[in-house]
């Protein structure tokens, strides 16, 4: 993957396969500290314990219709060759939690990229799963929870393809700003 | 701490009012893009966007957008599938952002299959 917000949108689909109906993506960003994190949780039905130990193994999967799964393989391999590491919580019934940490300024670490365009995605090809996405730059935050734009919306739906263009393009612009306003060019 | 606000919400809206109207009736035209780890990592996402785009400017309130996981043909992503009344479930192969245009303005909207980057009739 080129860019992390692609293992981003990866993860999220496992949670919504997972049977997860709302989705919490969180990036942390801190330049200061030199730290890069990207949280994703889900309220799906989660994991056995016995599953968890092996996780990073790309031949240990649910899917039925292959026998090897990439997906968390490939993004702990992402983390860890950034000084930074996976970590994955999950208990049955409660949903997982999957952590994966960076060196901000690791030479290795990918571009974050379009998150606007991952979670846009998200939204219009999941009608009836909610998303909420929080990103912090240096302390300053930009969220955004599906779930108050749904009840603010009134007659308009977020599976319109013309609301979530223009929804598409204010998060472009309110990150480029939480960007700007640390004197960094763009993610 | 910055929040995507009502104003912003309130301005999308006025963006989009004009534009649009229920969408609440029946699909007939059901666009699926496959968004497996393969998927992912061979331009899905690009592909969803120019849909999205193309679907904005279109205005059909007849076409519905899936993401769905991956489907087994891993080596042909990304994959998008179409099923329409008129005609069986299409499956089209190594798509990109300008093929889905094209197969949104022919296929979808106009109901001419695509042959040149179809993989399979279902």
């Amino acid at each position: 993957m080129r860019e992390l917000s692609l293992h981003i949108l990866d993860v999220v689909e496992n949670g919504i396969t997972a049977g997860g109906n709302c989705i919490w993506i969180e990036v942390k960003e801190d330049r200061k500290a030199d730290q890069f994190k990207i949280v994703i949780r889900d309220n799906g039905r989660g994991m056995p314990v016995e599953k968890l130990q092996n996780i990073n193994d790309p031949f240990v999967t649910s899917r039925t219709t292959r026998r090897v799964g990439l997906g968390l393989s490939l993004l702990a391999a992402a983390a860890e060759r950034c000084e930074g590491a996976l970590r994955v919580d999950a208990e049955p019934g409660k949903g997982t939690e999957v952590e994966a940490t960076f060196r901000h300024g690791h030479i290795d670490r990918a571009p974050l990229g379009d998150m606007a365009a991952t979670v846009t995605t998200l939204i219009i090809g999941n009608p009836g799963i909610d998303f909420v996405y929080s990103h912090w730059i240096d302390g300053k935050e930009f969220s955004l929870d599906t779930r108050e734009i749904r009840a603010e919306m009134e007659d308009l739906s977020l599976s319109d393809p013309v609301v979530v263009h223009h929804l598409a393009e204010s998060i472009r612009s309110s990150l480029k700003e939480l960007a700007s306003k640390q004197g960094l060019s763009g993610p | 701490m910055a929040k995507l606000t009502i104003d912003d919400l309130k301005k999308i809206k006025e963006k989009t009012a004009k534009e649009t109207s229920l969408r609440d009736g029946p699909a007939s035209i059901k666009v699926t893009v496959h968004m497996g780890t393969c998927g992912i990592a061979a331009g899905a996402r690009d592909v969803m966007s120019a849909l999205m785009e193309e679907m904005a400017t279109a205005d059909r309130q007849d076409i519905r957008v899936v993401a769905a996981g991956c489907m087994g043909m891993c080596s042909s992503e990304p994959n998008v599938t179409i099923e329409s009344e008129s005609s069986e479930p299409i499956v089209y192969k190594l798509m990109d952002a300008n093929k889905m245009r094209q197969v949104f303005k022919r296929h979808v909207l106009l109901g001419e299959v695509q042959t040149d980057f179809a993989l399979a009739k279902m």
